[in-house]
């Protein structure tokens, strides 16, 4: 059994788990994953009410830790604890697993979400296809919980939410045909196509973010501005997929129906929202591994040889480092009054364990350019490609907080018309064009 | 203009004039066709408010009010008329849309009744109360308790 | 549904779910009912709608929820004890209730307000105006999913409302004015943070509009949304800016012009379309419209008595008297029936409110059901007005 766990490490041997066959490492990994989604679902609770406070001219929470860092423990506590209501007629069945689907469609994604070469749960040969099936199966959730809760208010909402995330995966569908395409070129540089082209591209995503490094560019520059119409009208999909801002009309309270969790509360509500932002995640995942280069640090070319990869290796210590330098400037800034020690003591601690951390990241790729230990080498570029993936998708979080913030939410009709008669015609559009332009280049 | 209205309608129609605006004192019989008058030939396009006064002690109990505006001359007027209690008026809904929601207002607060209105009932007060409030013989503090007393079971809402 | 349009006497009892043709409603329709507790209807305001699938067939609005009698006590207390109950109606603009009162009251007892009363009651008018326009735009906008502006509007009517505070003590219900002019003399500074908060206002209006105005989202959502005509609007009796939206150029500080607002120098914004983009630009530029009347306001108040000579007991002679003014929601009309003794025997408000209201059933016809929320929020309703 050791031996089975030693023999995956072998750093010269890279491989996923689903190559390599072995259970108990995919285990691990998806036991790691599990627990990086729900903190990052937390934190991403957390920054969406410091944000979008922020952005409305005023704090979030506060009282809580120190700057309310410890809300979003508070909130799941309060939601666990909460009586469990069901409607007196509702089917029991399904109102109890429809949650469950919705949540078990956005876990599935991460099966094959590509955090380095050989990080990933599995590198299935059809991965985006496996990942655009399966990230459908949350439209079933959603009219299950909507069906089940035996109120016309939940069941119109429902089959809102659920006729807006089927019209625009089929924008998102062709979007990423356009990337797929991309992946046939082996040509090097924006418009590079390779004479020895033999039109095998991949639809692995492992294989996706390796024709991005091959190319020598990212897919989002490629073909300009063909791989950028492409990446927004993902980028638009992936919004309306996620029934966020300004797509939220089937969850908005200010309309007639308040969406298909109305009738939840409690642990049912929370796994609602716990699915919601691990399908953001998720879809967000997909864009930066087609368009944005994956786990590939800026500019590898332009930018090239081992001294700009030592300093690029820094950026994970740095970043931590940085962050514990905030928290100990909020620390700093902290009211001089005995009821804010507390706080100012945790705050500090955070900023002590940040800057630890950042430390930590620090000392390996130093470590490694200094002793060049194949464990470290390998460990450094493990923490590096699952530090910029993780860093591009933090970026996209932001981005649906400030949309959130800044848009008011389109009518359903408009929305309908603007995924059938504008984004699927352009999607089309950039599709042909770019098989075009591939095949005359 | 006043001259060629009391010229027509004789005794039935009087201008009059107080701290500087106008009105008329009209008989009941000629209300539908003067307000229709005023709005076709005059250009009252513009129906402000219509109410009404309780007078208890008079032998016509009540004063409805029409409160009108023309754009075109940028002029006010008021026409006033005197009903008895139980009596109804003509409805200005087919002249002014706006009246429907204001006449109600007055039959819901007077209890004065409008031929020819498409939906008179209650607005502020629920469809079920018994008793007009704006006259002068319900109290001040007087409510209508059926609907506590039936519903919550308990005597009186206040 | 263009006959309804057109056929307005009709349009209001369109919500006929029995009929003897038709004693059922058709599989289709649906009635859904926005109860009288609800995020968008700006107070306690019952809505039933009957919907075709997402169209609004009809709508019949439940009003009364809020209804407090205002018009029975008026004959229960004397004039001047009547003042504060006025603020309460339209609780969001109160100065402007309290400023229709008082010229009412005044017109009935032949007395005029002094000009330097005149010039502090149209500053502190004007800045409620904005500061309604402000809360109207706000929530308007969260109704229409946009949450940012809402907290710009607020935090920025904090400062009208800081003046208010510091001139009369309140920060909403005012009970700035008294019958025959002002009772409290203007705090030392009042000038000065008049013309900083002028400064102060004259961009935040400017972020707002950069947030909405050119936003294709609020553009999709608003342009088209809730039309009325101007015929339909005469007809309906509809005031303020919405009628000005329509295309009437008509505003009572210009047409019977009250205080002193003849003497000031400022446009009337119209509106083409009459949909609910055009009441948003009207409103925004009556924002800046007001901001012109206050600077020239403060720039010249005369010296002088606030209040006029008014007997200490109210005794008005035997008469009536209609006087309305431009309230931020529309025409406020005061009807005040006078016996002769210290009670008003009958007090009428027109609210505009009230008679704004009735409009919805036209301006949503054929829209759908996210228009409705839209077209109460551009009307622009404070049930405390409707209800009275």
């Amino acid at each position: 059994m050791l031996e089975s766990l030693k023999s995956f490490l072998e750093p010269s041997v890279a491989r996923t788990p689903g190559e390599a066959n072995n259970q108990l490492w995919a285990l691990i990994y998806v036991l790691i994953i599990f627990a990086g989604v729900s903190v990052a679902v937390m934190a991403m609770n957390w920054l969406e009410r410091k944000a979008l406070a922020h952005f409305q001219v005023r704090l979030g929470p506060m009282r809580v830790g120190p700057h309310g860092l410890l809300q979003p423990i508070a909130d799941a506590v309060k939601l666990l604890i909460k009586e469990d209501i069901i409607p007196s007629e509702a089917d029991k069945f399904v109102f109890w697993i429809a949650p469950l689907i919705g949540l078990l469609a956005a876990f599935t994604v991460y099966t094959v979400v590509p955090f380095g070469p050989s990080q990933a749960v599995s590198d299935m040969n059809i991965g985006i296809l496996f990942m655009l099936g399966v990230s459908s199966l949350a439209v079933l959730g959603v009219v299950m919980a909507g069906w089940a809760s035996n109120s016309h208010y939940p069941l119109i909402g429902a089959l809102r939410s659920s006729a807006q995330m089927v019209s625009y995966e089929v924008a998102m569908g062709l979007a990423v045909v356009s990337a797929i395409l991309m992946t046939s070129l082996h040509g090097m540089g924006l418009y590079g196509v390779s004479k020895l082209s033999d039109g095998t591209g991949t639809l692995s995503m492992i294989g996706i973010v390796q024709a991005q490094q091959e190319q020598h560019v990212w897919f989002l520059f490629k073909f300009f501005p063909l791989g950028l119409i492409a990446f927004v009208i993902f980028a638009i999909a992936m919004i309306a997929e996620t029934n966020r801002a300004p797509f939220d009309l089937p969850e908005a309270e200010s309309e007639l129906t308040a969406g298909f969790h109305t009738e939840y509360s409690g642990l049912r509500w929370s796994l609602f929202m716990l699915a919601e932002y691990a399908a953001m995640i998720a879809v967000s995942s997909i864009a930066v591994t087609l368009w944005l280069g994956g786990w590939l640090r800026p500019f590898p070319n332009l930018l090239a040889g081992s001294a700009w990869d030592f300093i690029f290796a820094l950026f994970p210590g740095l970043t931590f480092l940085g962050l514990g330098a905030v928290a100990f400037l909020g620390t700093a800034r902290m009211p001089k009054h005995p009821y804010f020690k507390i706080q100012t003591i945790g705050l500090a601690g955070f900023g002590v364990v940040l800057a630890g951390i950042g430390i930590i990241l620090l000392a390996i790729p130093i470590a490694a350019k200094v002793s060049n230990h194949t464990l470290l080498n390998a460990a450094t570029t493990t923490l590096l490609n699952v530090y910029w993936f993780v860093a591009k998708v933090a970026v996209f979080m932001y981005l649906y907080i400030w949309y959130r913030a800044t848009w008011p939410r389109y009518r359903f009709d408009q929305l309908m018309r603007m995924g059938w008669k504008v984004m699927l015609p352009i999607s089309l559009g950039v599709l042909i064009v770019t098989a075009i332009v591939g095949v005359l280049l | 203009m006043v001259e060629k209205y009391k010229r027509h309608y004789g005794s039935g129609l009087d201008a009059l004039t107080y701290l500087g605006q106008n009105y008329f004192t009209v008989d009941r019989s000629l209300i539908p066709d003067f307000l229709k008058l005023l709005r076709d030939d005059e250009q009252f396009d513009y129906c402000v408010d219509i109410t009404a006064v309780h007078y208890p002690k008079r032998e016509k109990q009540f004063d409805v009010i029409w409160i009108l505006y023309s754009f075109a001359r940028n002029e006010r007027i008021r026409v006033k008329t005197q009903i008895s209690d139980g009596e109804s008026l003509a409805s200005a809904v087919p002249i002014w849309a706006t009246a429907n929601w204001l006449e109600r207002e007055v039959y819901d607060m007077f209890g004065i009744k409008f031929d020819g209105h498409p939906n008179l009932k209650r607005i502020l007060l629920p469809d079920g109360w018994h008793g007009f409030p704006l006259r002068k013989d319900y109290g001040i503090l007087q409510q209508d308790k059926e609907w506590v007393q039936i519903n919550l079971g308990i005597e009186s809402g206040q | 549904m263009n006959e309804a349009k057109n056929d307005l006497t009709n349009a209001v009892s369109n919500l006929d779910f029995e009929t003897p043709e038709r004693p059922y409603l058709d599989s289709n329709e649906l009635i859904i009912n926005m109860g009288p507790q609800h995020p968008a209807t700006h107070g306690v305001l019952r809505v039933i709608l009957k919907l075709d699938g997402e169209k609004v067939l009809g709508t019949e609005c439940v009003i009364g929820y809020l209804h407090r009698g205002v018009e029975k006590i008026a004959e229960n207390r004397t004039y001047t004890m009547f003042n504060p109950y006025v603020d309460r109606m339209d609780y969001v603009a109160a100065v402007s209730n309290g400023l229709g009162y008082c010229q009412a009251v005044e017109k009935l007892l032949a007395v005029e307000a002094p000009p330097r009363a005149n010039y502090i009651r149209v500053i502190l008018t004007e800045l409620n105006r904005i500061a309604s326009h402000q809360l109207w735009l706000g929530t308007h906008a969260l109704d229409i999913g946009a949450m940012t502006p809402l907290f710009y509007t607020f935090r920025d009517r904090e400062e009208i409302l800081k003046i208010f505070e510091k001139y009369c003590g309140a920060r909403l219900t005012t009970h700035a004015f008294r019958i025959g002019g002002l009772q409290y003399e203007t705090y030392a500074g009042f000038e000065k943070d008049v013309k900083n908060f002028v400064a102060f206002v004259r961009p935040k209006i400017d972020e707002y509009e950069e947030l909405l105005t050119g936003n294709r989202i609020w553009i999709e959502r608003t342009k088209n949304v809730g039309v009325i005509s101007a015929k339909d609007a005469i007809a309906l009796g509809v005031t303020g800016p919405v009628l000005r939206a329509s295309g009437v150029k008509w505003d009572l500080r210009k047409a019977q012009p009250y205080a002193n607002y003849s003497e000031f120098d400022f446009d009337i914004p119209t509106g083409e379309n009459g949909d609910t983009y055009d009441r948003y630009i009207v409103r925004m530029i009556e924002m800046r419209q007001s901001l012109r009347i206050i600077e020239q306001a403060v720039a010249g108040i005369p010296e002088g008595p606030i209040m006029a000579k008014v007997p200490k007991v109210i005794k008005p002679a035997v008469g009536e008297i209609y006087h309305s003014i431009e309230a931020p929601k529309g025409e406020l009309g005061y009807f005040i029936v006078s016996d002769g003794s210290t009670q008003p025997y009958r007090v009428r408000v027109r609210p505009p409110s009230f008679v704004n209201l009735q409009a919805l059933d036209i301006m949503v016809q054929g829209m759908l059901v996210a228009d409705v929320v839209a077209v109460i929020g551009t009307l622009d309703i404070v049930l405390g007005e409707v209800d009275r």
